[in-house]
């Protein structure tokens, strides 16, 4: 049965169609659907679209068979694939944009790149923070503020620090470790968030 | 030996519409019928 219908031209198929034969347009479905909705598919990346775009593709097909508007002159395959054509040109049109990468299934294009500029509101943001640390710095006894400021701002080693505030590594490490949890529990307390 | 980057043919065979949209379509093409009335045609759907 299938044998026979393989055999059976596009031509001869569209006709009996047109006549009522309602399971020529399935052979027909069957026989060209890999190529439409591939032709499909490698003009918009996009597996739903694709699926829409053939959906309309065939909408088309059939009521203009049926409304006997088919020029029988031309092959049906070109035909259909000329329709599934318009239909992606009209679907950039409608979307106003270029084929874009599928991030589907196995790669997504923005694991690899990533725009790692911030913009308006994060270098808001980012200054907000650094402004709203410096001023529960200011609040620190001068000796915790004094070694986390060199540290911190002036990237000082606690060598470097001891040398310049005159006591030992130990006390400047110290400092610095009571420094850090004072602006902690000022944070929680108050609190305060200092994320971006 | 140097790798083929090469797309394995499985992929290009499932690069075809769900049973779903071919049913719709075929069910569809049952329903539209057009009716020709003094050199007029109208479509109608029904279901």
């Amino acid at each position: 049965m299938i044998m026979k219908k393989e055999l059976i031209t596009d031509a001869v198929l569209v006709s009996n169609y047109i006549k009522g034969d309602e399971s020529a347009l399935s052979v027909l479905i069957k026989r060209h659907k890999q190529k439409i909705y591939s032709f499909i598919y490698s003009k918009v990346f996009d597996r739903d679209v694709t699926e829409d775009v053939f959906q309309d593709t065939f909408i088309k097909v059939i009521r203009t068979l049926k409304l006997g508007k088919y020029n029988e002159e031309g092959k049906f395959l070109p035909w259909v694939m000329r329709i599934a054509h318009n239909l992606v040109i009209d679907h950039f049109r409608k979307n106003n944009r270029m084929p874009k990468f599928d991030n589907g299934h196995e790669f997504n294009i923005f694991s690899v790149i990533s725009d790692s500029s911030l913009n308006a509101e994060k270098i808001l943001i980012k200054n907000q923070v650094e402004a709203d640390v410096k001023r529960l710095i200011e609040e620190l006894p001068e000796d915790q503020k004094q070694v986390l400021v060199m540290r911190m701002y002036n990237d000082m080693s606690f060598k470097e620090i001891s040398e310049n505030t005159g006591v030992s590594i130990n006390t400047a490490l110290g400092r610095m470790r009571y420094a850090l949890i004072n602006l902690r529990k000022v944070i929680d307390k108050h609190n305060i968030v200092l994320t971006n | 030996m140097a790798k083929l980057y090469i797309e394995d043919s499985k992929h290009s065979k499932t690069l075809q519409p769900k049973e779903e949209t071919v049913n719709f379509l075929l069910n569809y093409s049952k329903a539209l019928s057009v009716i020709h009335c003094n050199k007029m045609k109208f479509e109608a759907l029904l279901n």
